[in-house]
């Protein structure tokens, strides 16, 4: 679906057109990135973070199915593989090994802004609810996938990343242990937990390309949310998304891949863990063990619970971590405020910059050993998280008053530049 | 449609029946091989991910205790995963003797976790029962906690010379594995 101002694909070249009639491939293109797109004209940067999101999933894709040619699925090869063949032997295999891990990285930033851009914007409310569960499904896939590719490097934090995150299932009550041994087939990560990681690591990716998908579809039947929240009322407020908005994240692009270079080429390990150069060992456990710095908040919340409350401190942790992230599901209900864009909403605009706040704070305690302070710290932390989606924005939406909205999107965009407009 | 039922009215029960039957027919013919052949594809594929005969085959582990002194302990490993073979010393058996079992959040006493006359034997999984780390305090030097057991930095469990947990996030005393004394001086974990 599209606005009914949208252009139509009119094939040109015989072969275009033939091409038209049997597979209509480049119609599909046309309505989902070119002039058949009308977008909101008033796009700010943020809104560059889908298709950027998109670029770091290829480069993962593309980057990875090389490396698995040279890498060695068994507790045997697989470290050596990864720091003796492909970082020494193969051609460009350094540089491919640390375009991935970086890439890793950076598609978590990437995501992370996409999402925080999704909440200060309203993009989750209605008629987006879709689009937003797909995202998270999306975001709980990559969080598998990244886990898993970390796993099979099979250092030191890789082998006790495996023994702590499938300890989680070891907190469920009865059967827990039994089913942590059947994720790894074996007592330890071993061959066995290598080797399905390994194949799952290959394989969500393409799931998620596949989530993907949906997730555009679904956000392209009522088109892309703006900055101002406000729907679009007509054909002045969007341009075709082609050249428009292919341009601007063409150069948005640019300056993700040159921040992504210096990164890969002058502070490659920057964003890694140096214990991971010690060849995974069973018999001893690193002095403290932290995944990648994109899971430390969730870890900070798992780590927040230390005493036993009716169900045991452990499972309260595991209950609490991925209920952090399940909670997202709920979010489009929990926010009942007609008003999208933050930037009408003072209350909530304070409560979202709170919550950024809240979430480097547990992110700094994840990343910190688990000593008195942090805990403290993470506890209160932790507390808030929940609390604001749970009580603060549910509240908010039934007493704020939200400042006058825009009568359109072309309005607003006059109202900001329209003065400057005149004068030239 | 309408007019079968309307031009034969005596039959009309058996218009009505028939059709019932046969779906239910259809539906159980349908149904049965599904279910039988959704498990019998089901059950491989759950199943395989279960661990290999291989990896059960390295199921047993023999330990020689004689070179290990009072109050020294050995980690060695059991289906690759650290054991911790301790030989207690008459202080730290007092010190878990000590304890009051009610007390515990996993209450079992030395007793129960030892074999009989060999109580200064503490055989355990040396696997932190939170998460799975490897707690401090096997080898010389190593921080053991308030409680003089083991310690686990990683998330704060502190255990006691027992191995039970104390304090901190674990909600179980280190697990002792299946063994027993073949001679006085070795062990059979397995």
């Amino acid at each position: 679906m599209s606005f009914p101002w949208a252009k139509n694909y009119e094939p040109k070249a015989p072969l275009m057109r033939w091409l038209d009639e049997k597979l209509p491939m480049p119609r599909l293109v046309y309505n989902a990135v070119g002039a058949g797109y009308p977008v909101p004209r008033n796009l700010n940067y943020f809104w560059n973070f889908g298709v950027l999101a998109g670029a770091a999933l290829a480069i993962q894709i593309v980057t990875g199915i090389v490396l698995a040619m040279h890498f060695h699925s068994s507790a045997a090869g697989a470290f050596d593989s990864v720091n003796g063949t492909i970082m020494r032997d193969v051609n460009a295999g350094w540089f491919l090994r640390y375009a991935h891990a970086n890439g890793a990285s950076f598609f978590f930033i990437v995501v992370y802004i996409h999402i925080f851009r999704g909440l200060y914007y309203g993009s989750y409310k209605p008629p987006r609810e879709m689009v937003w569960l797909l995202g998270v499904v999306i975001f709980l896939l990559m969080m598998a996938t990244a886990f898993m590719g970390y796993v099979i490097v099979w250092g030191q934090m890789s082998f006790w990343g495996a023994q702590v995150i499938t300890g989680f299932f070891s907190a469920i009550p009865g059967v827990g242990e039994t089913i942590r041994v059947w994720l790894l087939g074996g007592y330890a990560p071993d061959d066995a937990a290598l080797n399905r990681f390994f194949s799952l690591h290959y394989l969500l990716p393409f799931v998620i390309a596949g989530a993907i998908i949906l997730h555009i579809w679904a956000l392209h039947i009522p088109g892309s949310n703006n900055p101002t929240g406000v729907d679009v009322k007509g054909e002045q407020d969007t341009v075709p998304f082609h050249p428009y908005y292919t341009a601007k994240d063409g150069f948005g692009l640019l300056v993700y891949l040159a921040l992504f270079s210096v990164v890969v080429f002058f502070f490659p390990d920057y964003l890694g863990h140096p214990d991971n150069y010690i060849p995974a060992n069973p018999l001893s456990t690193p002095a403290h063990i932290v995944p990648e710095w994109y899971f430390w908040p969730f870890y900070a919340i798992l780590r927040a619970f230390t005493s036993d409350f009716i169900l045991p401190a452990k499972l309260w942790g595991v209950l609490a971590m991925f209920g952090s992230i399940l909670l997202l599901f709920f979010l489009p209900w929990l926010d009942s405020s007609p008003i999208r864009s933050n930037t009408y909403r003072p209350k909530a605009r304070i409560a979202f910059w709170v919550l950024v706040a809240d979430v480097a704070i547990l992110g700094y305690c994840g990343g910190s050993p688990a000593s008195n302070t942090y805990i403290v710290l993470s506890q209160i932390c932790a507390a808030y998280y929940f609390l604001h989606f749970l009580v603060i924005l549910p509240m908010i939406a039934r007493s704020e008053r939200p400042t006058p909205l825009p009568n359109s999107i072309t309005e607003a965009v006059l109202a900001k530049h329209g003065a400057t407009a005149a004068a030239h | 449609m309408a007019t079968d039922t309307v031009s034969n009215p005596g039959e009309s029960p058996d218009h009505v029946s028939d059709p019932r039957r046969r779906d239910f027919l259809n539906i159980a013919a349908v149904a049965f091989p599904a279910v039988g052949g959704g498990v019998a594809v089901l059950v491989p594929l759950i199943n395989q991910m279960s661990p290999s005969a291989d990896v059960l085959a390295q199921s047993t582990t023999e330990i020689d205790l004689t070179k290990i002194q009072p109050g020294q302990g050995v980690i060695t490993s059991f289906r690759k995963q650290p054991l911790f073979v301790r030989n207690l010393t008459p202080k730290e058996i007092a010190e878990a003797d000590a304890v009051p079992v009610g007390s515990l959040r996993d209450p079992e006493t030395l007793e129960q976790r030892t074999k009989d006359g060999k109580k200064n034997w503490l055989i355990t999984l040396g696997v932190c029962t939170h998460l799975g780390c490897i707690p401090l305090g096997i080898n010389e030097g190593d921080n053991r906690g308030k409680f003089g057991g083991y310690f686990c930095p990683c998330h704060g469990s502190q255990y006691d010379t027992a191995a039970r947990i104390r304090q901190g996030p674990a909600p179980k005393n280190l697990a002792v594995p299946d063994y027993k004394f073949t001679s006085p001086t070795t062990v059979l974990v397995g």
